[in-house]
Parts: C-alpha cells; structure tokens; sequence
C-alpha cells in the first residue's frame, strides 16, 4: 500500500472494472473478502460492523458477503439481489469489482455487471467441475464481449491439490468454449481462495501449476487493446455555447469518444445530415489536446459553421457506420412486469439518440444453459436471452456490437412505465 | 505518438463523471447540483466546470443548510460560488421550522440532520427541480453500494432500492412521470483516495476544516465533537472539554459530525493517512451509528 500514496505511484495506475459470477457455494464471497482485505480495501469499522451482525444472525464464521448486501431485504433473506460494485487498489492498478449474484434468475444483473467489464472471473468448485452455471456465465460474458476471462478452479483444497482433476476441467471448459468466439483470451487458475493460495500469494501446495497468481494477473493483463482505436465515433452529448465576449462564436460539440482518434486537421462528417468539415481544435478546461481518444470526454471546434446537435454523430470521412433503421440485434428482457410477445412498440435510446422502436419478430431465444436455440417459445420474460429484429423511427448510427460496445448496444424503454426492459446488442 | 491509447484511472473517472454531468443537463428539465461546501461536492463542481468550459454552468447550486453550519463552511461556500459566477440556491431547514413543516429534536444529541430531507424536497419542489446531482460515492456506505448514477425518486421523494432501473454501457435513462425526479450521483466510482488524489492532481482549493487546527473539543460516545454554540453539552461533558489538535474527514452539520485527532496539514499528508486509515470517514459520522441500516432508512425517505 506504501506505493499508492506517492503521487506518481498512484497517478500512473489505470483502471481495470471485472466482474464476479458464482454462487456463495463456489467461495466467491471468500475470494473478493481476501482480495480486498489484503489490499486493505476493508476497514476496521466495515469488518467490526459485519463480524456484528454475522454473530447476531447465529453465522459461524464470518459472513464477508455481508459487506456487499447493504440492503435490509438482502440481509434478511441472506441474498444478494443486486449488482454491489466494490473498489480497491494495489500500486499497479484500480479495481471496480462488479459483483452479481449467480442464480439463474439474476442473468439481468449479470449482463448489467459484465456490460462495462474488462474482465470476468468464472469461480468453478474443483469438486463439481464444470457445471451448467459455468457455461451460463461464461456465455453471458461472451454475449457481452468481455475479452479476457479468468477461470478460478477453486477449493484445490479439497481435491488434495490434485494436477489431473485440474486439467480435467480445464479441458472440459475448453471444449465449451471453442463455441464462444468474442473472448480473445482465456485464463486458468487452480486456487484455495478459503486458504489463500494463488489469490494474492502464490501457492505452495501447487508446484506442478506455473502461472501467476490471479491477483498478479490482474494487475498486469494488457486492456490497452480492449477499447477500439480504429474506427472514430464520437456521439455528441451537449453543443456548448458560452455567449460570453471572449468566446463569441465558440462552439464545442460535447461527448466522451466512443471509438477511434481524433485530431485537429482531421476531415470529419456529420451523421445523419453528411456535412463535412475538419477539426480545428480539441477543447479543455486545461488547454487544447492534440488528439483525443475513447473513453475521453471532450468538446471539439469545426472549422466551418454546420448544424449539429445532440443525438448526431463526428465520424471521419471515411469511416462511418450505415444510418440504418433495420436492426438485427441478441437482447436480454430485464422486466419482471411485462413480456414481449411477438411485436411491441417501445422507446429506444442508442447513444443519445432516442426514438421509436418497433419489434418486429422474434426469431428465436437462446437455453443459457446449452446453448440451444429455442423456437417453439417465443415470449420473453423476465432474464429470457434471443435474438429480434426491430424497426427504428429515425436512422441509428449503429456499429455491430463486436465492433463497438457504445455505438453498438441500446436498451428498450416501456412507454408507460419508463422502465428499462431490455439490453439490445446489434449483430 | 502514442504507443498505446490508454489514459490513467483518475482520467478515466473524470470523463465518466463529466459524462454523466453533460447527459443531467441534456436530459433533464432542470438539474440543480447539490453543493454542501465538503469536499465530494467541490469536486463535482470542479468537474461541472470542466464539463461545459467555456460556458457557465447551465444550472444552479442549491445548499440545503441546516443553520448549523462551521463559519469556515459557510465562508468558503460564498467565495467558491462567486468564482464560479454561479447561482446559488439556499433550501434552509431554519425555514422549515419557523414554518412549522418539522419540529426540531431536543436534548444532548439533538440533530438536525434528519431535518435536511425535508428541506431538501422542499427547495427542489419550490424550485421544479427534477434533477438534483449529488457528491455520493459508492464505496462511503453498503447502502450507496447498490445506488445507481441515475436514481429515480417517486413523487414523494422516495428511493425504491429493489425497483431500480438497470444501468448498462454507457446509456442512462432518465425518463419520468411529472412530479418525479431523479438524483445523479457522478462520483459513484470514486473512493476516497481517488478524491484526494483529484484535488491534489486539479489543485482544488478546500475549506481549512479538513486540514489540521486546534480547537476545543470534547468525546461524545467515542467520536471527537467540536464544541460549538449548536451542541448542548453534558454535564460531564463539559469538563472533559479541551483543546485537540483535529481536522474533519468530512463536512456536515456541526451536531453530527465527528473530528479526527490529526496532525495531517498539508494535501500529502492527508493522502497518507488516508493510505493508512483503518476506519471508513464515515466512521466519524454520529448519525449512520444509530442502527445498521440507519443510512438506507434516511435514503430511502430522500436522504441524499
């Protein structure tokens, strides 16, 4: 912790957000209790407070998941309903841990959680293997486009830290996985994470295994690639217009770049309008930058007077996605209200555009659980994954979701409610 | 050139938070940001500064002051507000007693904490706010742990936890029924340490409460208490009353909020106490140690 808090130590770090799936079973509570109690991201009120309350619920040892579920209900019922993010640091990086509930019923706050990750830890008990949760939580993390998974094979412990039940498993998930084509790179990892081996200290009882601990792993595995660099988007947010003497005539169109590298002389168009200009400056409270990149947050300056506004588009000349009004996209239904049967009318908002949506058609839901294609049913409720077709009331600038995570996914709004009741990736 | 693109994580909590800043403007009516003068809210300011440079900020301050204010507070507030030649609204919860709408608690640990929400709803009805953005990080409390950037509040105010709407990418919905409202929390992803850190990298100028000064002081079930003219002290309180060399970890009403024995003066050397700190700042806040649940309770009914 000595090196966090020397400014140049902690200025350099970057951030890494994963997300956690399992059950309580499989020791992820134990896991993330000793990552963040070893980099001291738990303090001794936290930890008095839960010692407390797990010795006033009659727990025997004690209960780090009650560090997470803050909520009354969730205490009570001694589950986790909800998405918990968590925080903590080593001197190399920052860490947002979102941390979902396994149950099947949850898929909605797993897909919430694994829409900004980085990485996914896959928590598998070395007694069970691979089981059908495994393969839920690893589709839903390919369905979202994490790109580096881990797979923990937990309580080595108690498979005497054997070698060949290990490399059975890794095998068996292997052999899943082939069908899973949006992860780059696949991690394994034989730990106790009960006992500490391999979380944050390499494991004595393990020789035979020669990768790193799943911290170190953590802390070194290159995202520099995750973000895309090659096609340049930039959603605008906000037109910003000062009115004031000194900047008559400024004005900045406002967003957080969602892909590729901008830079002042660059030719750029305008979506849906098709104006063209070039960059004539990038624009901060602490000077001008001379390129800008996702996720950056910037307003930039066109050299010629050309309408834009909130819900448009800079791309370069180039470079640019099809406006289309047709969308084939995989969605997963969050509502535990409604249902979509068939057709069904609802607002859609895709980067800060929103309009009208039309589904069209279901063609199929996906069994998370085998993968198969269902048919036969074709109503989605409440965590129900598949794929739709849909038709938009305006022309979306939409990228495929395998190219780009912010210019490729939306989410379905009821019109009455306002409740958000699907997440849509476009294919 | 670049041999990767990547930026660092306090760059890359600042863009999300002026991302968020920019879509309250764009996507609600009337925002107000809630500015208590402690050190969550000058950041979020700052940040709002820096999310609509070279305009002003496109929508008001509001205080919700309990008239138990420190002076540095309230001192530093006036002249922050004037640099930024904002607005600055004042939601006062003196006014709320003197209009009779709450009764003020009496006794050694009278607070009026509690007091705030409804001042609060109040000065956002008075003034048709239907976006109010708040300091609130998730790692200060278990109950923010769950909060969303985007939390809906029904008309009432109230903050349903089990209902909340899922937030994913980058798309945040903030559609609602007239007399709803939302508020917006920026700073959601920041831990402490990224704020000191961010005031120290901006080089943000912060009330002298949080640095290191002597004063009378006295304890109160364990949490150090400034002596002001707003805390009825004990009998056997008043002599246990002395000059402590403290600063405040956090600011708030003066009945509720603790001090630290500290010798920390500068930025560096908070930023190492807090590398080495073993309580949470809300270890000195008298007002979440009434139950387990106390801080989801008072959020639920519209606590910030």
């Amino acid at each position: 912790m000595s090196e966090t808090n020397t400014a140049a130590g902690y200025l350099d770090m970057d951030l890494l957000r994963f997300t956690t799936a399992g059950s309580v079973d499989d020791g992820k509570s134990t896991l993330i209790g000793r990552l963040l109690y070893d980099s001291k991201a738990i303090f001794e009120d936290q930890l008095e407070a839960v010692e407390k309350s797990s010795k006033s619920r009659g727990d025997e040892n004690v209960n780090l998941a009650l560090l997470t579920d803050g909520l009354r209900s969730e205490r009570e019922q001694g589950i986790t309903i909800d998405v918990a993010y968590r925080y903590f640091a080593t001197p190399k990086r920052k860490f947002i841990i979102a941390d979902t509930p396994g149950h099947i019923q949850y898929t909605r706050n797993m897909v919430t959680g694994a829409s900004t990750a980085n990485l996914a830890i896959l928590l598998v008990d070395a007694r069970k293997g691979v089981i059908e949760q495994t393969c839920r939580h690893a589709f839903i993390a390919n369905l979202l486009r994490i790109q580096h998974v881990v797979v923990c094979v937990n309580k080595m412990d108690l498979v005497d830290w054997d070698e060949a039940t290990y490399n059975a498993i890794v095998e068996d998930f292997k052999k899943f996985a082939s069908r899973l084509d949006n992860i780059v790179e696949v991690t394994f990892i034989p730990a106790s994470a009960l006992l500490g081996d391999n979380i944050v200290n390499k494991s004595k009882h393990m020789p035979w295994y020669q990768g790193p601990a799943l911290l170190y792993h953590l802390e070194t595995v290159y995202i520099g690639a995750d973000e895309n660099h090659i096609d340049a988007r930039l959603p605008i947010q906000w037109v910003i217009r000062p009115h004031s003497d000194k900047w008559h005539d400024f004005r900045g169109f406002a967003g957080r770049i969602a892909g590729g590298v901008f830079k002042p002389g660059d030719p750029v168009k305008v979506l849906p309008s098709g104006f063209e200009s070039t960059i004539k400056s990038i624009q901060t409270m602490d000077g001008e930058l001379e390129e800008a990149f996702a996720p950056m947050s910037v307003a930039l300056t066109l050299n010629d007077e050309i309408d834009v506004s909130r819900g448009d588009m800079l791309v370069k000349l180039n470079n640019s996605p099809e406006p289309t009004q047709e969308i084939e996209a995989m969605i997963c239904w969050f509502s535990s209200d409604k249902k979509l049967a068939g057709r069904g009318k609802f607002i859609m908002r895709h980067t800060e555009k929103e309009v009208k949506a039309l589904v069209k058609e279901v063609r199929y839901k996906v069994n998370i659980n085998t993968l198969h294609k269902i048919e036969d049913d074709l109503v989605f409720s409440h965590n129900d994954i598949g794929r739709i077709s849909l038709h938009a009331s305006a022309p979306l600038m939409a990228d495929s979701y395998s190219r780009n995570r912010i210019t490729g996914s939306f989410i379905l709004i009821d019109e009455q409610t306002n409740e958000t009741v699907a997440a849509g990736m476009i294919l | 050139m670049h041999q990767d693109y990547t930026i660092t994580h306090l760059k890359q909590l600042e863009s999300e938070a002026i991302y968020i800043l920019r879509e309250t403007a764009a996507q609600f009516e009337k925002p107000v940001l809630l500015f208590s003068g402690g050190k969550d809210s000058i950041v979020m300011a700052h940040l709002a500064r820096k999310a609509f440079y070279p305009s002003r900020l496109p929508f008001p301050l509001m205080h919700v002051d309990t008239g138990h204010n420190f002076i540095e507070t309230m001192e530093y507030r006036d002249r922050y507000v004037a640099d930024l030649g904002a607005e600055l609204v004042v939601a006062s919860v003196q006014d709320a007693i003197d209009a009779g709408k709450v009764t003020e608690e009496t006794g050694p640990n009278a607070s009026r904490n509690g007091l705030q929400t409804v001042a609060l709803l109040e000065g956002l009805e008075a003034g048709q706010y239907d976006a109010a953005l708040g300091g609130g990080r998730r790692d200060e409390e278990k109950a923010r742990a769950k909060e969303r950037f985007f939390s809906h509040r029904d008309s009432l105010g109230q903050w349903d936890p089990k209902n909340q709407r899922p937030e994913l990418w980058n798309i945040f919905n903030g559609r609602k029924q007239h007399g709803e409202h939302f508020r917006v929390f920026p700073l959601s992803n920041w831990t402490e340490m990224d704020i000191w850190q961010y005031i120290k990298l901006e080089n943000i100028e912060l009330p002298s409460l949080y640095f290191s000064h002597v004063r009378p002081c006295f304890e109160r079930n364990g949490v150090i208490m400034a002596v002001t003219d707003f805390i009825e002290l004990l009998p056997e309180e008043s002599a246990t009353v002395k000059d402590m060399r403290v600063r405040f970890r956090t600011i708030g009403d003066a009945t509720c909020t603790g001090a630290a024995l500290s010798d920390a003066a500068d930025l560096d050397a908070i930023i190492g106490e807090v590398a080495a700190a073993r309580q949470t700042e809300r270890g000195t806040r008298a007002d979440d140690k009434r139950s387990e649940t106390a801080m989801e309770d008072r959020k639920k009914e519209g606590y910030f």
